[in-house]
């Protein structure tokens, strides 16, 4: 079952025209990761699956339904959110802010406790929240996101000011939501460290989607070359010699991905070669491809 | 309903953190018990003097500081949350906005409906305790008359403040606005009438005239206090009524018109506003 479905979206905001037929389907225990500049439509695209902005044109549909319709609203109770740069009640205590929250999402003061202690902000429960680190407030958002039992997270940028302990705490979590059939849009510029966690991703840029697709369909869709690390006093033969250059770590080959096998047999056979690691595109390397390939003009139907 | 309350609950509990209620209780007390204590100090006495020109001259100076503390107690109450980035957040829990909006209404309301009870009735039970000439009975009618017309006056410049928050995307903004519309209701508004009698030279329908009136919530807190101890001598503004009686229930519910309409409009605005 599709949780989210965007199908020929235009939205016109503030005067910008910041969608321009965005498709998007995801099914459920999905973990997507969408990413683009500042601008590129993720905020809109999260607002309007949130169901707090109308599509000027297309069809929302979560869980099956229209999230703006009135009856929607029950719909909230299944959906977690984090946003970017998220500030709370200074004045409250982190458990008075939690606290809050989940009266409202009719969820108890139990989970409140489980879920600070999830998070590790329990010491700092009964502080206010004015006296927490940005990356204590990011852990707060993150518990305020998990109240309930969401079957939809949708979390714009997590990992923004979190320690690189705290982000794998937090990614680890991810994988035990999403084994529990919790369906997860992961919203950001680029994380490094991300792909591992993510099932698809989604490159947007100036409100078109620029490419979509797992990793392996993302790398052949760009046609990156694989980089080939070479270590030892070698000498390339001349078909090679031209792709190579030298850098710190040694010498340095940029092959097409077809061609991978060919060359690595070549480069095996060479004698004094002592080293040879292989780099496969990034999900960095790829963000830049696609963003930096201007969008191809589309045809409203 | 319950998510009204539990919004409410919210902004009343902040009200009393951050010494709101305690601060506007102190300034509505000391401002009675002084008036009552000093008022006739121009006439060369100290000691509370008659409770009729004690709750006159309370109302006239109330009418510019009541509706002041309402503005500033409520006019961030949305635009504040917008700019914090939890309107964003609220909004997307299953809350609607009518709730949000009403639940922090009835928040600020029931700081204001507090404070002024706590502040004025300790005024008169002050007054009270240590006047000979006031019977209770009197004193208690007559402040209970003037603390409803008090809190109904703070709602409905809670309720302007709220249509000023609604409708701005910044709190520095929204705060001169809420300036500007209190010195419009409660300065200018007055001068203008007067200026209008004065170049028509009292020219204007004498029936009309006091109708004029009732397009300013300020002006009918002030009568509701005029009309209910009728005998005071009245000057200024205020002597227009005496052709037109309004009875105390009519004002009341010129108040209460008051304050739902900007109510209403602030719900509009708000389910209007683009996040």
């Amino acid at each position: 079952m599709n949780i989210v479905s965007l199908n020929k979206i235009e939205k016109h905001y503030q005067g910008v025209h910041a969608l321009k037929g965005v498709n998007l389907e995801l099914q459920q225990g999905k973990i997507l990761g969408l990413f683009g500049h500042n601008g590129a439509g993720k905020t809109t695209t999260i607002k309007l699956i949130l169901g707090l902005i109308k599509a000027s044109s297309g069809e929302v549909r979560i869980f099956g339904k229209d999230p703006t319709s009135f009856r929607s609203r029950e719909l909230r109770q299944q959906i977690g959110f984090l946003q970017e740069n998220v500030s709370f009640y200074d004045h409250l205590t982190g458990f008075e802010v939690l606290h809050y929250f989940a009266r409202l999402k009719k969820s108890d003061k139990k989970q409140c406790h489980q879920l600070l202690d999830q998070v590790g902000l329990n010491h700092a429960a009964k502080r206010r929240v004015k006296t927490y680190s940005k990356g204590m407030r990011q852990r707060l958002g993150l518990a305020q996101a998990l109240l309930g039992k969401p079957k939809l997270l949708l979390l714009d940028e997590p990992t923004v000011g979190l320690d690189p302990i705290a982000t794998q705490d937090f990614y680890k979590r991810i994988e035990q939501l999403k084994q529990q059939g919790c369906t997860i849009i992961l919203c950001s510029h680029v994380l490094p460290g991300v792909e591992k966690y993510i099932d698809s991703a989604v490159i947007m840029g100036e409100g078109h989607l620029l490419a979509e697709g797992n990793l392996d369909d993302l790398r052949q869709k760009a046609e990156l070359p694989v980089r080939l690390q070479l270590q030892g006093d070698i000498a390339l033969p001349d078909n090679l010699a031209e792709k190579a250059y030298w850098n710190e770590q040694g010498l340095t080959l940029k092959v097409a991905m077809k061609e991978k096998m060919a060359v690595l047999r070549q480069v095996l056979s060479l004698p004094n070669l002592t080293n040879v690691d292989q780099y496969l595109p990034t999900l960095e390397d790829l963000y830049n491809h696609f963003s930096a390939s201007t969008p191809a003009p589309r045809e409203n139907s | 309903m319950n998510d009204i309350i539990t919004v409410a609950n919210k902004e009343f509990r902040d009200g009393l953190r951050n010494r709101w209620v305690s601060a506007i209780s102190i300034i509505f007390a000391l401002l009675a018990i002084g008036l009552a204590y000093f008022g006739s100090a121009a006439a060369g006495r100290v000691g509370f003097t008659s409770l009729s020109s004690t709750i006159v001259s309370l109302s006239s100076l109330a009418v510019f500081i009541i509706p002041l503390i309402a503005m500033m107690l409520s006019y961030d109450s949305i635009v504040g949350e917008d700019e914090n980035g939890t309107l964003l957040l609220l909004m997307a829990y299953p809350l609607s906005r009518w709730q949000l909006l009403l639940g922090k209404m009835l928040g600020h309301g029931a700081i204001m409906a507090f404070s002024t009870l706590l502040g004025f009735g300790a005024a008169a039970l002050i007054m009270g305790s240590f006047s000979a000439t006031t019977s209770w009975s009197e004193l208690s009618v007559a402040f209970f008359l003037f603390i409803v017309s008090a809190i109904l006056l703070g709602w409905v410049f809670i309720a302007f403040a709220y249509i000023i928050s609604v409708s701005v995307a910044e709190k520095s903004k929204a705060a001169g606005i809420a300036l500007v519309t209190w010195f419009m209701f409660v300065l200018v508004f007055d001068l203008g009438l007067l200026g209008l009698l004065v170049t028509t030279q009292g020219d204007v329908n004498p029936q009309l005239f006091p109708y004029l009136l009732l397009l300013n919530p300020t002006d009918i807190f002030r009568l509701i206090s005029i009309t209910y101890f009728a005998s005071e001598q009245v000057t200024g503004l205020m002597a227009v009524t005496q052709h037109v009686q309004f009875s105390t229930s009519t004002l009341f519910l010129y108040l209460l018109l008051w304050l739902v309409m900007p109510t209403a409009i602030a719900l509009t605005l708000f389910n209007r506003r683009e996040l």
